[in-house]
């Protein structure tokens, strides 16, 4: 078990860049997420922390160990890094059992017969696949599939675990079942792991800490409650939870509290403390409410029914599209008066 | 972003390994051809056309140029009908035993082109026994029909079927049914739909082959030389044959010149054909899932007897006119059931030690060839799978040029490069290891490509997953990546085992006593009139080859997409 520390890691494809001067670290035992789109990298950073690609700039450290440096060259092959990595392909090899597939990893490392089943059997009882032990993995639904590739990377017991986009192939509801099983692996192994996803309900499920990727960089990297209610900017405002972005007309300050003009309203506004100067502000369907006095007019355009509530798309006068819910149904086009409550503001240039 | 694994980290025991291999592979393959095109640009060491000035000069390549363009492009011709027909009626209908005809419709690919000729003349002319036994020989005296240019044309042609019949069933395949279908719905019918929607769509594909057919034809050596030369009509090969046999080596530089030319029309040729696939890739978009199949209603029982009576023909007949050739005491004498003997067999297969040592040689080549490949292929194909470097690349694209040149272009090529190893005395011109090198160089396209095909299908993370689990190099081509491709070497090396074991134009031009393959013995024996004994080793032949086309078409289930050169 180790922590992680990259500095100003880049790499460029045949002349475009895919990464841009990445500086993180990511602690002993956290369970981290890299979400973003797809083409935003993470992909790219998942591989060079496991070495199939060797960074073109900064350097990539695991625990005390130089893992790459692009100054001098140095990138150890993955072979000798000792991380983990469970595929979006699964990829069990298909010609071997279950069990061989779990073993494979200590057959490398020469341990005796006894020690590789011993520890075999640890790691399938672990992802509950005793009873799949001598099955092949064509045998196996997609979800024992994925079960037998994490039984495969804990066997060797790795300084860490990446995972990339290990749930996009399963369904919905194995989705759920999956996510618990690798939050349930986390807790008990406390190995540091490293999660690659598109999907943010499953980023904020399971992640300590969401590092939010685009264009090469990361966004902000903080706990899902953070990004969530204090975006930094308005690529993570809009890519996390549903909102809109809208500029900040004025800006008046009272000691610490802040008085903002949005949409031609005068609202309080929150914001960082160091943050001087906002220009924009996240409006989340919290910070919405439907009032008979709400001073911003605006008209229903869509309606979608979410089970127990209703999101309501409406365009303001000037028109904004705000997202809204409530319990009451309300027919399109029906005229609405909207108020705006603390909404969270940052600077965006 | 996972394509782009060039540059990527992976290990430099792989470059290491990629870049050794790869060397060994371009020394195999273009060193010779290389080779060729510096004797034919020099004279003496010093840079000088005047010797392929002189030799084009000379009235005897002018007119064997002419005669094997003349040749090769009606034989192309000649393929092209029937292939394209065969193609059509076989990928758009419904017919029934699709499989069986088109098994049986890649036989005559597959079998030895002198095979051909051999089994052809014992079904035509005043002295085919089994004309003979049915008592409708023409009179004695008469001319062999086939020892005309007609007879090389029509020859090549059904030989060479099979290569339009594949190329462009592949293209039709390719054509998703809903092409069609929107076609008909905007109210285009029968014919209409034919002409306007599947042509253009499957030319580029039948241009193509076209292409590649004619390459074939014009480095065919086994049907030239068996129908021309009793003719006195001599083709750009035979033309090569004849001067090195006559001649042998000291004429080489001449011979060079005239390989040259060969090379150079069938480059042209290459060239065309590639220009052709990639136009073809324009087209293949959309989803393929369902092939075209179009009713032929009623006529469907007609078409199937004209199909099967079309394969009895070209398949069949020939190969009742070796048996009953085979069968009689000698040759001209009527099939009866008093006159039937196997001391044809017998004598062939046991008592001729030049047949034996025949069988073994080329037993041992085709085996070592397929062996040696499988060696070389396996791991070549899936560094450069991994690692797309620019001489990779570049390889990748000139690899096919040994298997697709003529023959004739690749055994001259092997002689001037073998013929004084550099920095000794020592040559290997004349022993079997200039042949078991040639094979080397010839059938590697053979290999490579089956490999390649399964081996792109081969999902990466296959590999890095043992990677990320510590696996070296080593530990993953053995545990993981030599398991997975496995099927696709078996079916390459069977295909290089079958085409190697029937080779006649490069072991003709390399052979000497003793190294002798059963495709010179065969050539050897019909030219001294042993007729019987050559249709007996013929059939021979035949039987083995359609029993390993039988073990490929029974594990072809079981093998990648793409593996099976007739099963597309």
């Amino acid at each position: 078990m180790a922590d992680i520390d990259l500095s100003s890691v880049g790499k460029t494809f045949a002349g475009t860049p895919a990464l841009k001067d990445i500086t993180t670290r990511f602690d002993d035992g956290e369970f981290i997420a890299l979400l973003g789109p797809s083409g935003c990298g993470k992909t790219t950073l998942l591989r060079i922390l496991a070495g199939f690609e060797a960074p073109s700039s900064g350097s990539l450290r695991v625990g005390t160990r130089e893992m790459a440096n692009a100054q001098t060259g140095a990138n150890l092959p993955p072979e000798e890094r000792n991380i983990g990595f469970v595929f979006q392909s699964y990829a069990l090899w298909p010609h071997m059992s279950v069990r061989r597939n779990v073993s494979y990893p200590l057959e490398i490392r020469r341990l005796c017969k006894s020690e590789i089943a011993k520890h075999a059997d640890a790691a399938l009882a672990s992802t509950g696949l005793e009873k799949y032990a001598n099955r092949m993995p064509s045998e196996l639904s997609g979800g024992q599939r994925q079960r037998v590739a994490l039984a495969r990377c804990l066997v060797s017991d790795p300084c860490a675990v990446l995972l990339d986009e290990p749930l996009a192939n399963l369904d919905v509801a194995l989705r759920a079942t999956m996510q618990g099983v690798f939050t349930d692996f986390h807790k008990r192994t406390g190995a540091t792991m490293v999660y690659v996803t598109h999907d943010q309900a499953e980023a904020m499920a399971m992640a300590d800490r969401i590092a939010v990727m685009d264009q090469g960089r990361i966004q902000q990297f903080d706990t899902p409650q953070t990004l969530y209610e204090r975006p930094k900017n308005r690529f993570v405002a809009e890519f996390v939870g549903r909102g809109t972005v809208v500029p900040v007309q004025e800006l008046k300050k009272a000691g610490d509290a802040r008085q903002a003009r949005i949409l031609g309203t005068e609202v309080a506004v929150q914001s960082a403390r160091q943050e001087a100067q906002v220009s924009h502000v996240c409006l989340r369907p919290e910070n919405i409410s439907i009032t008979e006095t709400g001073d911003l007019r605006s008209k229903v355009a869509r309606v979608t029914y979410m089970g127990g509530k209703y999101l309501l798309e409406t365009v303001t006068d000037c028109g904004a599209r705000l997202f809204a819910e409530t319990r009451a149904r309300f027919e399109v086009g029906t005229q609405l008066g909207l108020t705006i409550t603390t909404p969270w503001a940052f600077s965006e240039d | 972003m996972m394509s782009v694994t060039q540059e990527n980290g992976g290990s430099r025991s792989e470059a290491r390994l990629l870049s050794a291999i790869l060397i060994v592979a371009i020394c195999l393959t273009l060193a010779p051809v290389v080779r060729l095109f510096v004797e034919g640009v020099t004279d003496q060491g010093s840079p000088s056309l005047a010797l392929m000035r002189d030799v084009l000069a000379q009235p005897s390549t002018m007119s064997a140029l002419k005669h094997s363009l003349v040749t090769a492009g009606f034989g192309t011709l000649v393929s092209l009908v029937f292939g394209a027909a065969f193609a059509f009626l076989v990928a758009l209908t419904d017919l029934r035993a699709k499989a069986a005809l088109v098994f049986c419709l890649m036989i005559p690919m597959m079998i030895p082109p002198q095979i051909t000729a051999l089994s052809w003349t014992q079904i035509m002319g005043p002295s085919s026994v089994l004309l003979k036994t049915l008592g409708i020989a023409p009179p004695l005296g008469a001319p062999q029909p086939l020892y005309s240019p007609q007879g090389i044309i029509f020859l090549l042609g059904i030989q060479h079927m099979s290569i339009i019949f594949l190329t462009l069933r592949a293209g039709l395949r390719s054509i998703p049914q809903d092409v069609v279908e929107a076609a008909r719905i905007s109210g285009a019918k029968g014919l209409r739909t034919w002409w306007q929607v599947v042509m253009p769509l499957t030319l580029p594909s039948l241009a193509a082959g076209t292409a590649i057919t004619f390459v074939t034809a014009l480095g065919n050596f086994g049907i030239p030389a068996m129908l021309g030369i009793p003719a006195g009509y001599v083709t750009l090969p035979t033309l090569v044959y004849q001067k090195l046999a006559g001649m042998g080596t000291t004429v080489l530089a001449e011979i060079s010149v005239l390989a040259m030319l060969i090379g150079a029309v069938a480059v042209a040729g290459i060239l065309l054909q590639r220009l052709c696939q990639s136009r073809q890739k324009l087209h293949l978009v959309g989803s393929t899932s369902r092939p075209l199949a179009l009713p032929l209603g009623a006529a469907r029982l007609p078409v199937e007897i004209l199909l099967w009576a079309a394969v009895f023909v070209i398949l069949v007949l020939p190969m009742f006119g070796l048996l009953a050739t085979s069968l009689v005491p000698a040759y001209g004498v009527t099939l009866r059931f008093d006159t039937v003997t196997l001391a044809s067999w017998h004598e062939v297969l046991f008592r001729q030690p030049v047949t034996s040592r025949a069988f073994a040689n080329s037993f041992g080549l085709a085996a070592g060839a397929s062996a040696a490949l499988v060696m070389i292929c396996l791991p070549l194909a899936w560094l450069m799978e991994r690692r797309k470097t620019r001489l990779a690349r570049i390889f990748d694209s000139l690899l096919d040029l040994p298997y697709a040149l003529p023959g004739v272009v690749l055994s001259i090529a092997m002689i001037l490069l073998l013929i004084k190893l550099p920095f000794t005395e020592a040559t290997l011109y004349g022993t079997i290891w200039i042949i078991f090198l040639a094979y080397l160089a010839r059938f590697f396209a053979v290999m490579f490509r089956p490999v390649q095909a399964s081996l792109k299908q081969f999902d990466p993370a296959m590999d890095e997953a043992a990677q990320s689990v510590g696996a070296s190099l080593y530990r993953r081509l053995r545990d993981v990546i030599f398991p997975l491709s496995a099927p696709a070497a078996a079916a390459g090396a069977i295909l290089v085992f079958l085409t190697a074991f029937n080779e006649l134009t490069v072991s003709a031009l390399l052979w000497s006593s003793g190294t002798e393959t059963l495709g010179v013995v065969i050539f050897n024996l019909d030219d001294s009139g042993e007729t019987g004994m050559a249709s007996a080793l013929a059939m021979t032949i035949v039987f083995v080859v359609v029993v390993l086309m039988a073990l490929i078409q029974l594990f072809s289930r079981r093998f990648p997409k793409g593996v099976v050169p007739w099963q597309t």
